[in-house]
């Protein structure tokens, strides 16, 4: 029959959903994408690196191809001692955040001021990079920027690796945050009505740019994450939260992370969960004073991405 | 079934897609339900099965919402539509083999997207979580060919008009396919930003709006009809809830991210068209029930009747939900909260689950030409859905707001979690008793292939099923 009484139908039916796809998704594009990026959102990137979540320099979200976050306190070139400064280390062959390899992501004078004193015109994934979030004045207004501190400060990446004071793998740890779900109860998305007190400022509409994914998660079983850096800095107290959250928070619903250990403790050893949990029942039931130690997490452990990650959250 | 794979299409009974369909859905939705179920326990008893990484519940969360979406409610879509669609135009399917391969690539798939998923290869993107290769095959291999089925099918039809639930299943169908390539974009073209984040909640709103209510929807505009001898209340007013459909459902994506930083303007448009999805809303439920005039003794006696309405009954509380939580002066109190999950589940396990459950309740019995094997447990299977579904609502309602509560006077949050505690016990019993319920369906719907009662040439299983 075919569908020649309806052939108005089909028309009006194309022409609505194109009209609905033209305001709800091209008109939205335009406008979220002539955003400028904040200094945060350029921290995001080059903390994160290219993508979180699946992709092909890490398709089994291992937290590969990812940069190193450092701080240092030193200059790696000269040894002469710098004001504390936090830069982002590329290896050779690290994937790119967006805004190093389009030049429309973070806005025109953020751009403009990369390249001309960032040299961010320089980037390459072969050779990898040193990059800092630098702040100029551009048209009266102060502005971030991302450098290439490998180009305009001769910073090697061995150098700069062995001169830094803490080496942070945030990156590796937002794709552990992915892959273990954390966003699932944990937003990242303090809400601009409230919020504000518990959970600090909520998130600028420049945020964002260039990071993938964004995971501010929707529903919240549990205190939003955004901050938690800022509020809780203790790396024993994430650890021992991450080994068994009712260790510190006996009525927590958190599931329990102790398989990120990967089985060792730093120092290579095998962690005997069993003994662990029947010494953490005896301690929970009275039977025991103090609760059983939680053993030290490997360097390279899935779990000191995580902790990385959380405490980066500032 | 899989004999059929290689079969000529000639040598293949009608039907044979639909109900291989009709039984992937039901296992799926058994798999969905049961892992829900686990997830649920996990939320209530955290330490239940701890230590594994694949049993944890960050892995298993998405897993159960693909599991439910992809297996049980598009499967059952694909299950009804495929005996639907010939049966309204009079004639066969387009073609039945294409109809046995798409239910075959539709379990592999499956199987492929959800392992993967599981062991934590995911995008990271809520409702599009599948890694991008897996989009590509769920719009290829999937959908595409099940819109091919159902299109040429229609175009093939014997009568002079195309009936109200064909055009639902026709447009979704298409709709399908470009939200998905569409919402998958920032994967495949790797967008950032607040862009991904749109994009993201973009395909989750119009993968609901533009699929699953229409397509349920339509099931019971031919479900009704069908089984009271009633016509449909107005033709006109159809009209008016598909058009609108088109128009004010595709638009409101934003009224997901109500709380953030996005462009105002944005969160204000997609606020007014949010409340205007009460118009197909309001369309549709009045059109059906006036369509029951005369005949409303079949809502307590006749199975699919039962589920069919409990379902249209219960779009009238999840459209309210749907066009008032979005706005911004209520908003601001259940986002985040379990409202929302309670919400989620009232579309999806309340409204959607008993209009297909009604479908392939009455969908197998006519293709097998059996009828059902036990009226009993069927009424069984309806009362465990009807009271696990409603103490999960129930209880995920009053979880919601004493969160939104807790989070508008910034209580610490622990106190919440304590406070939520018995509700998500209640919870986790109401999905035990969905999972259990659709054990019973599993084993009812194989003996009526196996045992039922044969039907005689020309009699519709509705006219003698229940005749006892």
């Amino acid at each position: 029959m075919g569908f020649r009484e309806y052939r108005i139908g089909s028309i009006m039916f194309g022409v609505a959903l194109a009209t609905s796809m033209v305001v709800t998704i091209y008109m939205p594009g335009l406008d979220i994408s002539n955003t400028t990026a904040t200094a945060t959102a350029l921290e995001k990137q080059l903390t994160y690196g290219k993508v979180a979540g699946f992709d092909y320099g890490d398709p089994f979200l291992h937290g590969d191809d990812k940069p190193i976050k450092v701080i240092l306190k030193k200059d790696p070139k000269t040894g002469a001692t710098i004001d504390e400064t936090v830069a982002y280390v590329f290896k050779p062959g690290t994937s790119l955040p967006s805004g190093l390899v389009h030049e429309h992501i973070n806005g025109a004078a953020i751009q403009a001021l990369s390249v001309s004193l960032g040299k961010t015109d320089q980037v390459s994934v072969e050779a990898g990079g040193v990059y800092l979030v630098e702040k100029s004045v551009k048209d009266g207004v102060e502005t971030p920027y991302i450098e290439l501190a490998s180009v305009t400060r001769g910073w090697t990446i061995d150098a700069t690796l062995k001169a830094a004071d803490q080496e942070i793998l945030a990156g590796s740890g937002k794709v552990m945050f992915i892959r273990e779900g954390c966003w699932w109860c944990h937003t990242l998305l303090p809400e601009q009505t409230h919020d504000w007190q518990s959970f600090g400022r909520p998130p600028m509409l420049g945020d964002f740019n260039g990071e993938s994914p964004t995971t501010f998660g929707s529903d919240r079983k549990a205190p939003d994450l955004l901050h938690v850096g800022s509020r809780n800095s203790s790396k024993e107290w994430m650890m021992m939260h991450f080994f068994n959250p009712r260790l510190v928070q006996p009525h927590s619903i958190m599931p329990r992370y102790d398989y990120l250990w990967g089985g060792v403790d730093k120092k290579g050893n095998n962690i005997d969960l069993a003994k662990w949990d029947e010494e953490f029942d005896a301690y929970r039931d009275g039977s025991r004073v103090y609760p059983p130690e939680v053993p030290e997490y490997a360097d390279n452990s899935e779990i000191r991405y995580l902790i990385d990650y959380v405490l980066d959250l500032k | 079934m899989l004999k059929y794979l290689f079969a000529k299409e000639e040598d293949i009974p009608g039907g044979s897609a639909s109900i291989f369909f009709g039984f992937s859905c039901i296992m799926w939705f058994i798999v969905g339900t049961g892992i829900g179920s686990f997830n649920a326990a996990k939320l209530a008893f955290p330490d239940f099965f701890t230590h594994y990484y694949a049993l944890q519940f960050g892995h298993m969360r998405q897993v159960h919402v693909h599991t439910v979406i992809f297996g049980w409610i598009v499967g059952a879509f694909a299950a009804s539509a495929l005996y639907i669609v010939p049966a309204l135009g009079n004639t066969k399917l387009w073609s039945e083999k294409l109809g046995v391969w798409n239910c075959m690539a539709w379990n592999v798939g499956l199987m492929l997207a959800l392992s993967t998923l599981w062991f934590g290869m995911t995008s990271g993107r809520e409702y599009s979580d599948f890694m991008w290769p897996i989009d590509i095959y769920i719009a290829f291999c999937m959908v595409t060919p099940l819109f091919i089925n159902i299109f040429m099918s229609i175009l093939n039809r014997r009568t002079q008009g195309i009936y109200t639930t064909n055009w639902f299943f026709a447009g979704s169908f298409f709709m399908l396919i470009i939200v998905f390539l569409v919402g998958n974009a920032p994967e495949f073209f790797h967008l950032t930003g607040l862009n991904e984040a749109y994009m993201t909640w973009w395909f989750a709103h119009n993968v609901l709006g533009l699929l699953i209510t229409p397509v349920a929807a339509a099931i019971t505009y031919y479900i009704v009809p069908k089984v009271t001898g009633n016509p449909l209340y107005s033709h006109r007013v159809g009209h008016l809830h598909f058009w609108s459909i088109v128009v004010f459902y595709s638009t409101p994506a934003a009224h997901h991210l109500m709380s953030s930083p996005l462009p105002e303007w944005l969160k204000s448009f997609a606020s007014v068209e949010g409340v205007l999805i009460l118009v197909p809303a309001v369309a549709y439920v009045c059109n059906i029930l006036l369509t029951m005039q005369g005949r409303w003794s079949m809502f307590v006696e006749n199975i699919e009747i039962k589920y069919t309405i409990t379902g249209v009954l219960l779009a009238i509380p999840l459209n309210m939900q749907g066009g008032f939580q979005q706005t911004r002066a209520i908003n601001w109190y259940v986002h985040g909260t379990g409202w929302i999950v309670a919400h989620a589940h009232l579309a999806l396990l309340g409204f959607s689950t008993f209009a297909e459950a009604a479908a392939i309740y009455y969908g197998l019995q006519t293709m097998v030409r059996r009828k059902l094997y036990s009226l009993s447990l069927a009424n069984f299977h309806f009362w465990m859905l009807l009271i696990g579904f409603s103490l999960y609502w129930v209880s995920m309602t009053i979880a919601g707001l004493i969160q939104g509560a807790g989070k508008i006077y910034e209580v610490p949050y622990l106190d919440i979690v304590i406070a939520e505690h018995p509700y998500m016990i209640v919870r986790w019993l109401g999905g035990t008793m969905v999972f259990l319920g659709n054990i019973v369906w599993l084993y009812n719907m194989y003996m009526t292939v196996k045992e039922g009662e044969k039907l005689e040439h020309g009699v519709l299983p509705h006219e003698v099923a229940y005749v006892r």
